[in-house]
């Protein structure tokens, strides 16, 4: 692909990330930096793409050091996101609240839904 | 369709799913789903790559992934809470540190064959990559609080550094392939990610950790140009973006520029008033009068901060506030945006301790709430309770948005001592004559609270 091609690319993704950023509320700060701290583990493709049987030793024991440490960021990172989500949630009065205040009928978010395991 | 095609297309399925994924990152009700649908996006774009033709180191590729794994979940399930910020910043430092190992391995793969197009963007990534990788891990030992110093590094020793990485990268661009120059460039790079972060302290972590998502973001989407890869290009492109827009939305907040963030060096002074500059005498309390006036109030706002953090208090903290809702007692969090040591730290940690998200309320919702609060129960926060922010004109923090805890009837402060904030600066709320403080480990202090209030 061209050069050029790729900077346009690279400026759309960056409004994007811009735009899509823009209006996160402060509660989910923690979570989304975690989330895109996730998937900037993606660098782990660089490592799938470039070892193979052609190289030396020093190039494949690095190159298998950025895979793991590629894949720590990803399933780590997305694990540890999932977590935290999962704690997010907006719960109903509890049963023996006998005086409870201001409970508002309540959207249940779903609970910690399972893990991902990545390949 | 040829492979290469299919391979193309599921990278645009990929990064159309981290997109729509962090879109739904925006809203607490479809976080979960947005994290998954970006997980997934992930997994696609792993198999696109492996479909690639000569791809094939098949024994190595499965040995990193493993190590990988063995180490990621592990560590990903058991970290508590409290403990978030350092692990985000441990996640960040080893992609940045893949960033910087796939550029060194392609450089010495491809030396001098590489094309500036293909050149310039690996020299980007392996100055980033490293700066992420070592000043992630310092980050990390800071927050870990293994590393305690905060050291006073000259920025003319930081701006050589970088200096010294950028000559040495032009070096490579105008035509050497020596190998001795890019590892010279790793570590001129290493050394001024470790020096920049080591004098930055406590509050300003949550702006220095974004900074280095950031960072590695951008340094992936640079190893994205030079494998011709739009998957890289566009996910870490996106991280980029979106890591600058949260590092700025936390300067903001503080009201400082980022650069003060990382030039400055608050942590280590800075121009702070005199203790007892500001005078007057401190009323100190005990847990039963604070028991009272919580158990008569009809709405109360609890403002956490690090110190709520450190005393692993959160839970003791829901406690008291479910018991004060038993008597029928509003209970609200006022949640400043710097609170704790990462941006909604304090909101996952309540999070962590069962509290509904919707009673945790941001700065501009809760302030003007204050008018109507009884009580305002301050645990281990400070500066950002500091009404010195909106009249001294010289203090450090004049400026910064504060929540207007001081506008309530009455305030309660639990603190460990006298010693001021983080930014070293005194409170003139702690001597406002409708604030009482209660002294001690917060933990401690609540869990006695709830106890009076049980007794009434």
């Amino acid at each position: 692909m061209d050069l050029l091609t790729e900077l346009a690319i690279l400026v759309l993704a960056a409004f994007v990330g811009f735009e899509v950023i823009s209006k996160v509320p402060n509660t989910l700060h923690t979570p989304l930096m975690s989330g895109t701290n996730a998937i900037h583990g993606i660098v782990v493709l660089g490592g799938l793409l470039l070892i193979g049987p052609a190289l030396g030793f020093l190039e494949d024991l690095l190159l298998v050091i950025a895979i793991a440490f590629g894949t720590i960021n990803v399933v780590g990172g997305f694990l540890v996101t999932d977590r935290m989500l999962g704690m997010f949630k907006n719960k109903p009065a509890p049963a023996d609240a006998g005086a409870s205040v201001s409970e508002k009928p309540d959207p249940v978010v779903e609970g910690a839904a399972e893990t991902k395991q990545l390949p | 369709m040829s492979r290469e095609d299919l391979i193309q297309l599921l990278y645009i399925v990929a990064f159309s799913m981290f997109i729509v994924g962090l879109h739904m990152l925006r809203g607490p009700r479809t976080a979960v789903r947005g994290n998954q649908v970006a997980a997934v996006g992930m997994a696609v774009a792993v198999v696109a790559t492996l479909l690639q033709p000569g791809v094939g180191d098949w024994v190595l590729i499965v040995v990193g992934v493993a190590i990988g794994t063995a180490i990621g979940i592990p560590s990903a399930r058991s970290v508590k809470m409290t403990a978030m910020p350092q692990m985000v910043a441990l996640f960040n430092g080893v992609g940045g540190g893949a960033v910087a190992l796939i550029s060194f391995v392609e450089f010495r793969e491809a030396g001098g064959d590489l094309e500036l197009e293909a050149l310039i963007p690996i020299l980007f990534a392996a100055i980033i990559g490293s700066i992420s990788f070592w000043g992630s891990n310092i980050a990390f030992l800071k927050l870990q609080e293994t590393l305690k110093k905060s050291i006073k590094v000259p920025r003319e020793v930081n701006a050589g550094l970088l200096l010294i990485a950028v000559a040495l990268a032009v070096v490579i661009a105008a035509g050497s392939d020596s190998q001795l120059l890019f590892v010279g460039i790793l570590l001129a790079a290493g050394l001024l990610g470790v020096l920049a972060v080591v004098p930055i302290g406590g509050a300003d972590m949550p702006v220095v950790i974004s900074t280095l998502n950031a960072f590695t973001g951008l340094s992936a989407a640079a190893a994205g140009i030079a494998l011709d890869n739009t998957a890289l290009i566009v996910a870490g492109m996106l991280v980029g973006a979106s890591g600058s827009i949260l590092t700025k939305q936390m300067a903001d907040a503080m009201n400082r520029s980022i650069g003060n963030v990382f030039f400055a060096g608050v942590g280590a002074g800075g121009p702070a008033l005199a203790a007892g500059d500001t005078g007057g005498t401190v009323r100190s309390t005990s847990a039963a009068d604070v028991a009272i006036q919580l158990s008569y109030a009809r709405l109360v706002v609890v403002v956490p901060g690090y110190g709520m953090a450190v005393a692993q208090a959160q839970r003791a903290v829901a406690d008291l506030a479910a018991e004060l809702e038993k008597r029928g007692v509003e209970v609200l969090y006022a949640i400043h945006p710097v609170a704790g040591r990462m941006p909604g730290h304090m909101n996952v940690l309540l999070a962590e301790a069962d509290v509904a998200y919707d009673k945790l309320k941001e700065m501009d919702d809760i302030n003007g709430e204050f008018a109507r609060t009884d009580v305002a129960l301050v645990i281990g926060a400070n500066d950002v309770t500091n009404p010195a922010a909106r009249t001294v004109a010289d203090s450090p923090i004049y400026g910064m948005p504060i929540l207007d805890v001081d506008k309530s009837s009455s305030v309660i402060v639990l603190k460990r001592s006298m010693n001021s904030g983080f930014a070293g600066i005194d409170n003139p709320l702690f001597y406002d004559p409708k604030t009482s403080m209660l002294f001690g480990d917060a933990k401690a202090s609540v869990s006695e609270v709830l106890g009076e209030v049980q007794q009434l």
